[in-house]
């Protein structure tokens, strides 16, 4: 009979989710994070390099904050993250995987190089920033409604469609930027004269930065407080629970999608209008997807995503001036970021499950 | 019936004890299979009965007991040691790749080949289908087959693999009547040719028509064995539902009973074609408690849906008699919103309270809004009425929580259903349709709920009460409605009747229509 009592607990440990964790020992747990990824691109470090950590970590905090020109340009990049991941938080937090901001913004874009382009001479500058803010938004939120009639209309997969969506408008736009070279065909990019963002107090992208201030409050009061964040939520969390108190589902992800579109649509107007003046296939550079990490990373919270994304673009930054000081290759800056990042969503982690430890048991 | 008492035992339980937590699923249960035999497990939802098949089948491990094959103490740890000793399970759910065709599902992980001979194996397929009668193409993806034809492969798998002792969860809950013969048929074949079978199952007739032996189990708890042919339904029903418990709850008479909710003649496919509802007609009428009654899963939950706007019919009405107007309304199609636009006061407390009536992750403020955010015109949220709602049910309902801000999903059961029945009622409802409302909740929560209910009842609301204890519904309701796969099997009043009508009526397919 004692083979009957045997055990059949071959693990160490199990983990175990917790049920609630004081907003502190969530912060500790993710400065605990942080230090711990340092240490480890320490070691990185000088195991690949040679170089000494502490000065390259110093390196870094100039390299994002060094000059006043600097800061500027780290808090503007901060901005049109900032931009793009609002834009994907209302679909994020619907639960429809919009992976698709990239080609959305890349498309709001083009609208807005093409009304600088076709409409530039001839409308006064007032009017003609109207038009370009109000295509681009269009443009996005169309863009963005293709996967989201597919996904409500045939229950496509969001995913790889949005995803697809991408490729497309990369395309487009890689069309658009040949066709509109100085001189054509040339693969200049063309320096769009008419249109651009006025220079507010002596800072070029002091504009920029005020949008998108703007913008963060109104999602943040959109997502908290308005009766549509409201059914976006209960989407979200439960699509029986909205089909159980009569909310529209279908029109519910159409509408949400139309303003992620949208918001990309303005993140595509400000990149282009407000800080290149000019077109590239590569004008959103990955901000769609790092976008994903910011919004995910703040949990949604327009406000916290403040400080997410300032976060992600500060490495970004200070990894590309170690490389270039210690002539590195840039895969370097991306391995420190990497880690960094890993450390830091790795830490979500441990805010949510806690590892228990079993006691070891006896095999009769 | 000599020679089957004559043949070896091919399986054999001895004092099986498996307990979840301090929830006992099974305690010291006995049972025993020959070959040639067909042995019915019948017992209600929750009495253990597939606890105890999957300990056979190497899921869970007893936590005490003996397990003899062909004679022999085994130990099952696994499913692989379930096949080592010739026992093979088809569960509720199948586990088949949809991309696969019937016969690469029925190969797949086989290790002890040498080769991958696809043609060979086709051949012992079909050599198996045509030995018992199955019908099935081995080149069929299992995407393009029907449930039937999906449960036929999970068969001939478990045969393949040289299974004699077949283990069958609910076999016939997700067949069409014909569908249900064949299988018997298949089942019958496979007796005569030495196959233990136990089939799991809470349906009477099916117990009688099939097996040979039936082991009766209750709340976890081995009742007893009996010959099929030396019992009846009375006997069966007794064994399975038990004596009747006295509970004390309250009822009041019946007072100002209109009719409220007149469902005629409804109807409701599934997407395979089989029949959810059936003709189901019935009136449920202000001032009374209608309970209905029925085993798990005979169409309950659609009929609610149906009346809530949440499932769409495919014959049909569904009437609604507006007390303050006069009006009556057709609800059948309807969406919930639409429902409510029309001046319909209908309450729904769904069966799954965190998946459907609440939103586990939100507060309790937020989950009072469900039902009432959409008012004004205003695009903002007003968080001041629900919040003193939520604060008013906590008191009232003696809800324990730290806080009206504390996310639902972190309370209790009890305490969450108390905030689900709360908001329903809140609106002040004229039709309250309440599904399972004491499902796992404690003594003194459940007698709060009754309470509820019976104040509705009070106030002049047509209650629709769906329960699966026949001891609280001969209590607490005025007439019972008995379903049994999606067709009403009969009208009882509540307060004339016993356990055994009940369960006998619930088991029992063919219809008695004759509303009291």
């Amino acid at each position: 009979m004692s083979k009957m009592n045997k055990l059949y607990f071959k693990t160490k440990s199990h983990i175990v989710k917790r049920d609630d964790i004081t907003w502190w020992k969530a912060w500790i747990i993710r400065v605990i994070a942080v230090l711990l990824a340092m240490v480890v691109c320490g070691i990185v470090t000088v195991f690949l390099t040679d170089l000494n950590p502490i000065e390259m970590y110093i390196t870094m905090a100039e390299g994002a904050l060094g000059t006043t020109r600097l800061v500027w340009n780290l808090i503007q990049n901060t901005a049109i993250l900032l931009c793009v991941s609002l834009a994907v938080t209302p679909a994020f937090k619907m639960k429809f995987w919009n992976i698709g901001a990239e080609g959305q913004v890349l498309i709001g874009g083009l609208a807005t190089a093409a009304c600088m382009i076709f409409l530039g001479e001839k409308l006064p500058t007032p009017l003609l920033m109207l038009v370009m803010v109000i295509t681009s938004v269009v443009s996005g939120a169309l863009w963005a409604l293709v996967p989201a009639f597919f996904k409500t209309r045939f229950n496509s997969n969001e995913t790889l469609f949005t995803l697809m969506m991408n490729y497309v408008a990369i395309q487009i736009v890689a069309y658009y930027t040949l066709e509109w070279s100085m001189p054509k065909g040339s693969g200049t990019p063309r320096t769009l004269e008419y249109g651009q963002l006025p220079v507010l107090f002596g800072q070029k992208y002091l504009i920029n930065i005020l949008i998108v201030l703007v913008l963060t409050i109104v999602a943040y009061i959109y997502l908290k407080y308005s009766k549509q964040g409201y059914e976006i939520s209960v989407v979200g969390e439960s699509e029986n629970t909205a089909r159980y108190i009569g909310i529209n589902v279908k029109k519910v992800v159409l509408r949400t999608m139309a303003i992620s579109g949208a918001v990309c649509g303005i993140a595509g107007f400000l990149l282009v209008a407000g800080t290149d003046h000019s077109l590239k296939s590569d004008t959103a550079g990955g901000r769609g997807f790092t976008a994903i990490m910011v919004s995910w990373l703040a949990k949604f919270n327009p406000i916290f995503m403040i400080l997410t994304s300032l976060l992600i673009v500060f490495l970004q930054k200070g990894a590309s001036k170690i490389s270039e000081v210690y002539r590195l290759n840039s895969s370097f800056s991306d391995i420190i970021t990497g880690i960094i990042i890993f450390f830091i969503i790795g830490s979500e982690f441990f805010i949510n499950y806690k590892i228990k430890f079993n006691k070891k048991e006896e095999n009769k | 019936m000599e020679n089957v008492m004559e043949q070896k035992i091919a399986l054999e339980l001895r004092n099986i004890t498996k307990t979840f937590g301090s929830v006992v699923a099974n305690k010291n249960v006995s049972l025993k299979v020959r070959k040639g035999e067909i042995l019915s497990i019948l017992g209600e939802n929750g009495s253990g009965k597939t606890t105890l098949m999957n300990m056979v089948a190497g899921i869970y491990f007893p936590d005490s007991g003996q397990i003899f094959a062909d004679g022999q103490e085994v130990e099952i740890a696994s499913p692989k040691d379930a096949f080592r000793y010739k026992i093979g399970m088809i569960h509720q759910h199948f586990k088949l790749v949809d991309v696969f065709t019937a016969a690469e599902n029925i190969v797949l992980g086989l290790k002890d080949e040498k080769r991958f001979d696809m043609p060979g194996y086709i051949e012992k397929i079909k050599a198996i289908t045509e030995q018992y009668g199955f019908e099935l193409d081995p080149n069929k993806k299992i995407y393009e087959m029907s449930v039937s034809e999906k449960q036929t492969v999970e068969i001939i798998k478990a045969l393949f693999r040289g299974a004699d002792i077949l283990i069958l969860d609910e076999p016939t809950a997700v067949l069409t009547p014909q569908e249900t013969v064949k299988l018997f048929r298949v089942l019958r074949n496979m007796k005569e040719s030495g196959k233990a079978i136990i089939i799991i199952t809470h349906k009477l007739h099916e117990v009688l028509s099939l097996s040979d032996n039936v082991a009766v189990l209750r709340k976890g708890e081995y009742i007893g064995t009996v010959k099929t042919a030396e019992t009846n339904e009375s006997e069966l029903t007794e064994m399975m539902v038990g004596k009747k418990i006295s509970l004390n709850i309250e009822r009041s008479e019946v007072e100002n009973r209109t009719e409220r909710l007149i469902v005629d003649k409804i109807d409701c496919n599934s997407r395979d074609g089989v029949k959810l509802l059936d003709d189901v007609s019935f009136t449920a009428y202000s001032g009374e408690i209608l309970g209905i009654a029925g085993i798990a899963g005979s169409g309950q939950r659609e009929l609610l849906e149906a009346i809530a706007g949440l499932q769409n019919l495919d014959d049909g009405s569904i009437i609604y008699n507006n007390p303050k107007t006069g009006t009556k309304e057709n609800l059948r199609d309807k969406t919930p919103l639409e429902i409510r636009q029309m001046g319909v006061r209908l309450a729904f407390v769904p069966e799954d309270r965190l998946g459907m009536g609440l939103v586990g992750n939100m507060d309790i403020v937020d989950n009072m809004m469900l039902r009432s955010y959409k008012k004004g015109k205003s695009v903002f949220l007003q968080r001041k009425q629900p919040k003193s709602l939520a604060e008013e049910i906590i008191e009232k309902l003696e809800v324990v929580t730290p806080s009206a801000s504390t996310p639902v999903r972190r309370l209790s059961g009890g305490n969450v259903q108390k905030i689900l029945v709360g908001r329903e009622i809140a609106s002040a409802p004229t039709v309250l349709m309440a599904a399972y409302p004491v499902r796992g909740l404690d003594i003194n929560s459940s007698y709060t709920i009754y309470n509820l209910l019976n104040e509705q009842k009070k106030k002049g609301v047509a209650v629709i009460f769906v329960g699966e204890d026949l001891d609280v519904l001969i209590e607490l309701c005025d007439r019972i409605m008995v379903i049994g796969s999606g067709k009403i099997a009969g009208f009882v009043d509540a307060r004339n009747t016993t356990k055994e009508e009940i369960g006998i009526m619930m088991t029992k397919s063919e219809p008695h229509n004759s509303e009291v």
